[in-house]
């Protein structure tokens, strides 16, 4: 498997919130501040490398009939760790990101880089592949996060810089609070796919103009 | 009790709905939305579920969890729970109602990673809601689930018609309209009974 393509795959062409539209409901639901959305994605992306390392090892013992049972108790397993860790060491954090931490079991991602990449390939490939998702959900998260934090609260940084208070970039009266609410994170999301469309769609079209001066 | 079970129906169907103001079960609201029907079908297994689900974890993590001392295992023991039971609700209905299977057939083994359902059982858990209560607020949560997939869907065939920019086709749009209906589900945000 080749690094490379595997980085730009996570990141960009095969992102899995702008592209595989997977684990739609925490990228909504906790993209209010710095802090949560960098929290929610190294929570994920530590998961995701456990879990599709434990797979990826044991994909030759599972039987495939109950194999999704399996990847769910294996899954569920790593969450519970993370969880408990969570409320022991950043009890703040927890608290913040509140029921959707066990809810990261059904979080599409992990289930669907299992079932797609895990249990086909090597432990090494499948814990590359878990960080490099992992990594391209953290970015789409911090993204939302600083786009719906900004309009919304009018701060950078909330919860982590400035001693948890964040920076005030658009002075009190003016940031619109609906970005932080549910609509907000719909709106968002749906601008945030629409330009990487557009992105892909443009880089696509320069690499046929670059083929055709060939 | 009474003013509690009716807040928990109204606050589940409308003020704190599971998919415009929680976010719980996105994925589905996503993907099965594109058709009336199918949304409808898969609102009612939710439904189903979800109740069921509620009745059973509650049994599951009072006279099993807490009676061992092993509260921490609730989330493996929940989605494992989960995981059965749509199993075993696909083979009942397979067997004994078959049009109902047929109804609902194709969207059961999805809901196993559907967060509402799971979502709502760790909420139940959370505040400690009584055994009545737990089964109200997941049925209700379910029916909350359908009017909200259901609206959104015939909002979406008609969306899916417009002209709109190129980058913004399927599903950018979709989540901008979905946008507009939470934002209408806001004005509920005030509603208290009691």
């Amino acid at each position: 498997m080749n690094v490379k393509k595997q980085f730009t795959e996570g990141l960009l062409t095969k992102n899995p919130v702008t592209v595989q539209l997977l684990g739609m409901c925490s990228t909504l639901a906790i993209t209010t501040s710095l802090f949560n959305g960098l929290g929610m994605g190294l929570s994920v992306t530590i998961i995701l490398i456990c879990s599709n390392v434990m797979i990826s090892a044991l994909r030759k013992v599972i039987p495939s009939q109950i194999r999704i049972a399996a990847y769910i108790v294996i899954i569920a397993g790593f969450v519970t760790i993370v969880d408990l860790l969570l409320q022991a060491f950043l009890p703040a954090l927890s608290q913040s990101l509140g029921v959707f931490i066990p809810l990261i079991v059904v979080n599409c991602i992990i289930l669907g880089r299992a079932e797609a990449f895990a249990s086909k390939n090597t432990v090494g490939a499948s814990a590359l592949d878990g960080l490099f998702q992992g990594i391209g959900y953290t970015v789409a998260l911090v993204v939302m996060c600083v786009i719906r934090e900004l309009l919304g609260s009018g701060t950078f940084g909330g919860g982590l810089l400035n001693g948890g208070l964040g920076y005030q970039i658009i002075p009190d009266p003016y940031p619109a609070m609906k970005l932080v609410m549910p609509v907000g994170g719909f709106l968002t999301l749906g601008m945030v796919i629409a330009f990487s469309q557009w992105l892909m769609a443009r880089l696509e079209r320069n690499a046929k103009k670059k083929e055709a001066a060939k | 009790m009474a003013q509690q079970i009716i807040g928990i129906i109204i606050a589940a169907l409308l003020s704190q709905n599971f998919i415009l103001v929680k976010f719980y079960g996105i994925c589905p609201f996503m993907g099965v939305s594109k058709k009336i029907d199918t949304a409808l079908g898969m609102g009612m297994a939710v439904t189903f579920v979800m109740a069921l689900a509620s009745a059973v974890c509650y049994g599951v993590y009072y006279g099993l969890l807490v009676k061992l001392g092993l509260e921490y295992l609730e989330t493996v023991a929940f989605i494992l729970v989960i995981a059965a039971l749509v199993q075993v609700v696909e083979m009942f209905l397979k067997k004994s109602i078959p049009a109902l299977y047929k109804a609902l057939g194709v969207f059961l083994p999805l809901i196993t990673t559907n967060c509402a359902v799971l979502g709502v059982v760790l909420v139940n858990v959370q505040e400690g809601y009584n055994f009545l209560l737990s089964v109200i607020n997941g049925a209700a949560g379910g029916l909350g689930f359908t009017l909200a997939i259901v609206l959104f869907a015939s909002v979406r065939e008609r969306v899916n018609k417009a002209d709109c920019p190129e980058c913004f086709k399927g599903f950018p749009i979709a989540l901008i309209s979905a946008g507009l209906l939470a934002l209408a589900f806001m004005g509920f945000s005030g509603l208290k009974i009691f």
